[in-house]
């Protein structure tokens, strides 16, 4: 809801005879991209330096954030609810305004960028919800996730469909009949569509039973295996970190603690605040 | 044989021109459905953006005519109808950029965008009587009748006539192409595609390297196509006014939230559903009924509403439809 709307208690906005409030965007669409710098020298696949600022005209939430992600590796943002783990990410992906800091990506500087030009400049990202076409088909979300390529898409389909046999047999129904395991699929399966350099996904597990979780978990570790970095929020703190190359708990919007995933399942801090012993 | 005669003034005075009316309709709420599944509101501009798109295609006409320029036994208005058509996307596009774009910035309300077509409305609406006018105008030339009621007289034998106009044949024909065309663009082609998904989730289709822009820019350029043919259509059927388009938005609003908001199946239904009440409840039955039943001599001409209610029928329909079915016929977005 915009400020806008809860000032008027979101009077006037439930009368869906006149308004159709559904799948409505938080994101500005009609933001100009700026110019893209130059990388660093040494710099990270893609890094998030320093990263300042907040949504809107509101209080900054993040505070000199920094995340990065190498090459086919995973890596996983932990930390406590309201962390800023997902305003991490979406401030990597350009969705809030950054005050401070910079966003580089395979040795380009992208800050200046808005979301749908990052997305052609190789990055996909799969939120924690809405993350589906609820009323197109399995393949019809698919051929969106596609939406910017001019080749031919049908064997990157196929491999999405290796990779999540569950929702190759149901291509032909709307993506919103799916069960809760069977969505995040088709959700991570639209974002590989643009065969990006990166993927970033927010919680892909948030929702899921342990068993999909697992499956998924699976998933995730093999996209990384064949060469794609990933970079994730996730809540099963444990779990992330089994499968991380690297680790980033943050606390209040900063970085509290940075290794790797085995190092940090081993620092006691980490593990009495955010492990549970 | 009175069977016979039944069915032929029940055509000639109910069947078809309700079936031209709810093409006409059907136009009209296809546009309306579209703005409000893609852009979120229900765009009160609509009527009048049909009147704009028909003034142009009526001035469009008289310059070709004045230089020569017709379609033989068809109205000369379908060559002028593309130019319309660009015209008023122009004025829409305009629009969209003046008015609209500032509440898609802020992420405003749609309450507020709606709003604001109100006021989109009344701009189109001094702008088209500017252009062309307040008088009422008729701009239908070329053939008139396809079958005239004296020639089916003679081809029957039956006391009654049946006419079919051109422009009513001309009606449905149009309406027809121009809805599997639609259908066609929008499940078939990447860009109609991405309208639907932008409709579905805004963020997402962003998020996919959609443009939302250009999606919005689309939009309205269907919306004004539609808008411009279904005026024409109107036009040419009965005359053009532009108060009457002002009133046409009614039914077409009707039309739209019957057949499911956002669902352009349903706002085909809906178009044909309020056309056929209108006409069916404002039409005196009493020769119908002569026909089928001599020994009944009803007191009346059989008449449920004077014909100066035939908004009254939008009405009821609009109040029975939300109250038991708020979602539609068909599931819209509104659900």
């Amino acid at each position: 809801m915009t400020d806008q709307n809860a000032t008027f208690g979101n009077r006037g906005n439930r009368d869906a005879s006149v308004v159709n409030t559904k799948g409505m965007g938080t994101i500005d669409g009609t933001r100009r991209s700026g110019p893209v710098g130059a990388g660093r020298a040494g710099d990270p696949f893609l890094i998030g330096e320093s990263m300042t600022g907040g949504y809107g005209k509101g209080a900054d939430i993040l505070h000199d954030c920094t995340i990065s992600v190498e090459q086919g590796q995973i890596a996983v943002i932990v930390g406590p609810n309201g962390a800023g783990k997902s305003t991490a990410m979406k401030a990597i992906f350009g969705m809030l305004n950054l005050r401070q800091g910079s966003v580089r990506l395979n040795g380009q500087d992208i800050t200046a960028l808005n979301p749908q030009d990052r997305v052609k400049a190789g990055m996909g990202f799969v939120p924690q919800v809405n993350n589906i076409f609820p009323s197109m088909t399995v393949e019809e979300n698919l051929e969106m996730g596609a939406y910017i390529r001019r080749d031919d898409i049908r064997a990157t389909m196929e491999q999405v469909y290796d990779l999540f046999p569950a929702v190759a047999e149901k291509r032909r129904q709307a993506a919103g009949e799916l069960s809760g395991g069977q969505r995040q699929q088709v959700a991570v399966g639209r974002a590989l569509m643009t065969q990006p350099q990166v993927l970033m996904l927010d919680e892909p597990t948030a929702g899921v039973s342990p068993i999909v979780m697992d499956e998924l978990f699976d998933r995730i570790i093999a996209i990384a295996r064949s060469g794609l970095p990933v970079l994730m929020v996730e809540q099963n703190a444990r779990q992330a970190m089994m499968i991380a190359d690297k680790a980033y708990v943050l606390v209040q919007g900063a970085n509290a603690h940075t290794g790797t995933g085995k190092e940090l399942m081993q620092n006691d801090e980490v593990r009495r605040t955010f492990l549970g012993g | 044989m009175d069977f016979l005669n039944a069915l032929v003034v029940f055509l000639n005075f109910v069947f078809i021109p309700a079936a031209a009316y709810g093409a006409q309709l059907a136009l009209g709420a296809l546009g309306v459905t579209l703005i409000y599944g893609i852009l979120r509101f229900s765009n009160f501009a609509h009527g009048d953006t049909m009147a704009f798109g028909t003034a142009t295609v009526i001035l469009l006409t008289w310059g070709l005519q004045a230089i020569g320029i017709t379609a033989g036994p068809l109205p000369t208005a379908l060559i002028a109808l593309p130019f319309g058509i660009a015209l008023t996307a122009l004025l829409v596009l305009g629009t969209d950029r003046a008015v609209y774009k500032f509440y898609r910035r802020q992420k405003a309300a749609p309450i507020i965008l709606v709003m604001a077509s109100v006021g989109v409305m009344f701009v189109m609406n001094g702008l088209t009587r500017l252009l062309i006018g307040v008088d009422e105008y008729r701009f239908d030339d070329g053939a008139r009748f396809i079958m005239d009621v004296r020639t089916f007289r003679e081809m029957t034998g039956l006391p009654e006539g049946l006419a079919l106009r051109s422009t009513q044949a001309l009606t449905l024909v149009v309406a027809v192409i121009v809805v599997v065309v639609l259908f066609w663009f929008l499940n078939r082609t990447k860009s109609g595609k991405a309208m639907r998904a932008y409709s579905d989730n805004e963020d997402l289709a962003l998020l996919s390297g959609i443009d939302p822009e250009r999606v919005v820019r689309l939009t309205w350029i269907i919306a004004a196509g539609l808008a411009t043919i279904a005026g024409t259509l109107y036009g040419l059927d009965k005359s053009f006014k532009a108060f009457n388009y002002f009133q046409i938005l009614l039914p077409i609003f009707a039309a739209a939230i019957v057949g499911g908001l956002g669902n352009p199946v349903g706002a085909i239904a809906g178009g044909f559903l309020v056309a056929f009440s209108e006409v069916a409840v404002t039409y005196p039955w009493v020769k119908v009924v002569g026909y089928l039943a001599p020994w009944y001599e009803p007191g009346g001409l059989m008449q449920l509403l004077g014909t100066e209610y035939k908004f009254a029928v939008s009405f009821v329909i609009l109040i029975v439809v939300l109250l038991f079915r708020p979602t539609g016929l068909f599931r819209g977005k509104s659900v």
